[in-house]
């Protein structure tokens, strides 16, 4: 850390942490800019007493193996990192080689950055190894779960999620068509989209999100498998046109990066507070299916999910994911194409006598997909109301059926979706629930739970709406229930909407950050305790 | 590359009967819709597209109620928005002929983003504006175009909102194509609309349109047959300016702006006459020419049409080269490649 860094995120660190200070930045004018001063200076006895500091010449360190190998010094301080990650690597008991192995396929086409690199990473070992306190702070890190066998990559969640729309435009053979509006932190979707005309990936740039959204409906409707991407204020934008999508029932997947709100917000933050819009932000009685991505690779499933369901039941879906998801990079097992599930959109069947826009599988209640330029299937669709046949209806009953029926088509996907699981205590006498982008956290801190003896489950839910249908009974067996979101309660409030019989509490952080573990532990012992 | 047409050709002859639909058309008797939804239906055959591929999309007003009235696939959206939910059926199927129907409200109040961004594009669709400077269907309140000064429902002492004129609009966007035609006079609607339909391009037919419940004889001072060939021209491609129940009067330019001018009169002779020419890219031209009232007659027929690589060209033409060169023919390519390895 620099000073900068030191003041603003000390704060995270628990009191015994090892910090590590680059002290060659640590200059009066540094201390003065970051807001430091005498009565306030970073190294207190008393800090020095709560943290081990360690203060690392990282800087003039690397400079001088950079002069040795004769690279400028903007060449030499950009390889700092590798330094800081030597000490780190020397506390772990981690080897180098992997990372000399990762340095060398990442900048295969420069020798010189590669030697740099592990010149610097060794440097920081070795720094690290000379040190006294490092001998009594070296951490163990158990070795991860052995990983599934498989072939393997990293991938943000935006990426994976326009990955999954283009896997499921190949797996359903409809063509694939994103129109969008730039939005922090969505535009990255587009962006990667974008590059895959060769995949056959229809990218387009709208004047505004409400035209995105609206050449997404047309794309519906001629046949595409139309996805619209953004974030908060966007979807706002998108609200009547989505009512739209609801009343011509036609396949529309949107997705949203959802940032701290409201209005412009916290660009850059992650929250979960675009629920409510989401649910029920549309005029009139307009149910939609809404999903959630859990972490940066599974995008990649819920946005191929999301079009599944919106190919088969001829829905609009919104798949909510959120910065931190977005943004953030993770491992990602690379799936086989021929692996992933099918996808059968309802097409029509050109010169069916029997065709009518409003006809339903008496299964799904999903309506067939006519396309234009298809023979004998000329049909009109529009936002007024109509009747199972086509025509225009103002008819009070057939509105009650309308209405009743694209509610039903909604609720029948929970048919088509996996039972809710729970995790950890099976005697559990609190269950944690989360949704979304807040599973690592979650899932982390009940585990480590279980391991100290708790009694402590969790479940994490994905399908928004509809709810798996074994939601109540799973809720109905726990004495306590805390829901956690980045929000102020609106999943909270949604699950009492549907479950008043179960007593919630709710955990809820606002500030445009993930959840940390420690906190989460802190309030589920307090609860467990009450 | 070269101009390709994506629309399929229509396998046999149609006639207007083959685009009547079935619906009841519920305008107002004597609305001046109806002289431009048979204009419409005449115009379809002559553009030689497959019945099935013709595509109708329109907004909100009583003009957008026209899909009810064709019978070929159609889409009655939402206020405003004709043109963005058009531009998604083109860029998903280019072998759709594309057809837009908005009135003065829908395309240049709340639609107008969309209107600007879809001429500037130029993508191969074609826009009708019924414009009748009214809010029809919402019963009478003034709209972009309503005259300065008109007294409507919302404005009872007379608008203080500048109007805009379409198709100066249309040029200040870009616009590759813009033609004016009247409601009463349908047969030139209808040439004007095949030729609207043969541009490569979006084009722009404003149609001047009465709605003679709240706004009646908006257009009178010039429709009326007393009137009409004095107060109008009609502009023909490399035909002189010239117009009149004489056929004597005509347009030219004095070195300031256009005036008219008798034939016959101070020394005035055909020659001294203006030729029209609709494909000049300049749009000084054809902006004075789009902006005449008053003193001189309002200009009808084609009055821009410039050729201009459409965006659907442009578009399919990319598709089609990063199809043939891209590196990654399938998702199973996508996801292997760059950084990756195997975990035993
Ligand atoms: C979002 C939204 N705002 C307002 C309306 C109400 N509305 C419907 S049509 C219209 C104006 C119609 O005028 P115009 O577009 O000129 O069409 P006309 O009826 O004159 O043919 C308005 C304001 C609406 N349907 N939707
Ligand atoms: S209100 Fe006016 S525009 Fe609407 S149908 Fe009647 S006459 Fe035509
Ligand atoms: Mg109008």
């Amino acid at each position: 850390m620099n000073p900068a860094s030191l003041k603003s995120n000390l704060k995270w660190a628990k009191k015994g942490a090892t910090v590590i200070v680059d002290i060659d930045t640590f200059t009066d004018e540094a201390l003065e800019k970051a807001g430091y001063n005498e009565n306030n200076h970073p190294f207190t006895d008393e800090m020095e007493r709560a943290y081990t500091i360690i203060k690392a010449p990282v800087t003039s360190f690397t400079q001088r193996i950079g002069n040795e190998q004769g690279a400028d010094k903007k060449t030499a301080d950009r390889c700092r990192n590798m330094f800081a990650l030597g000490i780190i690597f020397y506390a772990t008991h981690k080897k180098l080689d992997q990372t000399f192995a990762y340095l060398e396929r990442k900048f295969a086409k420069k020798p010189d950055v590669v030697a740099l690199n592990k010149a610097v990473l060794t440097e920081g070992y070795e720094y690290a190894d000379k040190l006294e306190v490092m001998h009594s702070h070296i951490f163990e890190i158990a070795q991860a779960d052995k990983m599934e066998k498989g072939r393997y990559r990293n991938i943000t969640g935006n990426v994976a999620t326009a990955w999954g729309l283009l896997a499921a435009s190949e797996k359903s053979g409809r063509r694939l068509f994103l129109g969008s509006y730039p939005i922090t932190p969505a535009t990255d979707v587009m962006v990667e989209l974008a590059k895959h005309k060769s995949l056959g990936a229809r990218v387009f740039q709208a004047e505004d999100e409400i035209a995105g959204i609206c050449s997404a409906i047309g794309a519906s409707y001629a046949g595409a498998l139309a996805c619209t991407s953004t974030s908060g204020p966007g979807l706002s934008l998108k609200s009547e046109a989505l009512g739209l999508a609801v009343m011509v029932e036609l396949p529309l997947v949107v997705v949203d990066v959802q940032r701290g709100g409201p209005s412009t917000g916290l660009p850059t933050k992650t929250e979960q507070s675009d629920l409510n819009q989401a649910l029920y932000g549309r005029n009139g009685e307009a149910p939609v299916v809404v999903m959630a991505a859990s972490s940066s690779a599974n995008c990649f499933y819920w946005a191929f999910n999301a079009a599944k369901v919106a190919l088969e039941h001829m829905t609009p879906v919104i798949l909510l994911t959120d910065g931190y998801l977005g943004n953030g990079s993770q491992l990602f097992r690379i799936p086989k194409m021929a692996d992933m599930p099918e996808i059968k959109p309802r097409l029509a069947t050109p010169n069916d006598p029997n065709y009518r826009p409003f006809r339903r599988d008496p299964v799904t209640f999903a309506r067939e997909w006519a396309l234009p330029g298809m023979e004998g299937l000329r049909h009109r669709v529009g936002g007024l109301e109509k009747c199972p046949d086509g025509p225009l209806s103002t008819d009070p009953e057939n509105h009650a059926l309308m209405v009743a029926n694209r509610q039903e088509k909604v609720n029948r996907v929970a048919n088509y979706i996996p039972d809710q699981e729970v995790i950890g205590d099976p005697d559990a006498e609190l269950l944690v629930v989360g949704w979304g982008g807040t599973s690592g956290a979650l899932t982390l801190a009940v585990e480590e739970m279980n391991k100290e003896g708790k009694k402590v489950a969790y479940t994490h839910f994905n399908y928004i709406c509809p709810l798996p249908k074994n939601t109540g009974d799973i809720l109905r067996k726990y004495k306590k229930i805390v829901v956690c979101e980045l929000n102020n309660g609106q999943f909270a409030g949604y699950l009492r909407t549907q479950f008043p019989e179960c007593p919630m509490t709710q955990y809820n952080k606002i500030m445009g950050l993930p959840f940390e573990v420690g906190e989460l532990k802190a309030e589920f012992e307090r609860l467990l305790a009450k | 590359m070269a101009e390709k047409h994506f629309v399929p050709k229509a396998d046999r002859e149609y006639t207007k009967a083959d685009f009547t639909s079935d619906q009841m058309v519920k305008w107002c008797p004597g609305c001046g819709d109806h002289a431009i939804l048979a204009a419409l239906l005449n115009t379809f055959p002559k553009t030689n597209h497959k019945k099935e591929n013709i595509c109708m999309v329109s907004g909100i007003g009583c003009s957008s109620c026209i899909p009810y009235y064709v019978d070929t696939y159609g889409f009655h959206s939402i206020h405003g928005r004709a043109c963005a939910i058009a531009t998604g059926v083109k860029l998903a199927n280019p072998a759709l002929s594309v057809w837009v129907s908005m009135g003065d409200g829908d395309s240049m109040a709340i639609g107008g983003n969309h209107l600007i961004h879809a001429v500037r594009r130029n993508q191969d669709l074609n826009i009708t504006i019924f414009n009748n400077e009214i809010y029809g269907l919402t019963k009478g309140q003034y709209s972009p175009t309503t005259k300065f000064g008109q007294v409507t429902k919302t404005s009872p002492y007379g608008t203080i909102d500048y109007p805009f004129n379409p198709g100066e609009l249309v040029m200040g966007a870009q616009g590759t194509f813009y033609a004016r035609a009247l409601d009463c006079l349908p047969p030139l609607t209808t040439d004007i609309m095949t030729r609207a339909a043969k541009h490569d391009g979006t084009s722009v037919v404003e149609v001047l349109q009465n709605c003679m419940i709240f706004n009646d004889k908006a257009h009178a001072a010039i429709t009326d047959r007393a009137v009409r060939d004095d107060r109008t021209i009609i502009l023909e491609d490399g035909k002189p300016m010239i117009f009149g129940k004489e056929k004597n009067k005509g347009l030219r330019f004095n070195g300031r702006c256009l005036e008219a001018v008798t034939i016959g009169e101070n020394g005035i002779t055909i020659d001294d006459i203006m030729i029209h020419h609709e494909d000049t890219e300049d749009t000084g031209i054809h902006m004075m020419l789009a902006r005449m009232s008053g003193d001189l007659p309002v200009a009808l027929g084609v009055i821009r049409n410039v050729k201009k690589t459409s965006y659907t060209q442009l578009y399919e033409d990319q598709m089609e080269e990063q199809m043939a060169i891209g590196k990654y023919k399938c998702m199973d390519d996508l996801l292997n490649s760059g950084d990756t390895w195997e975990v035993e």
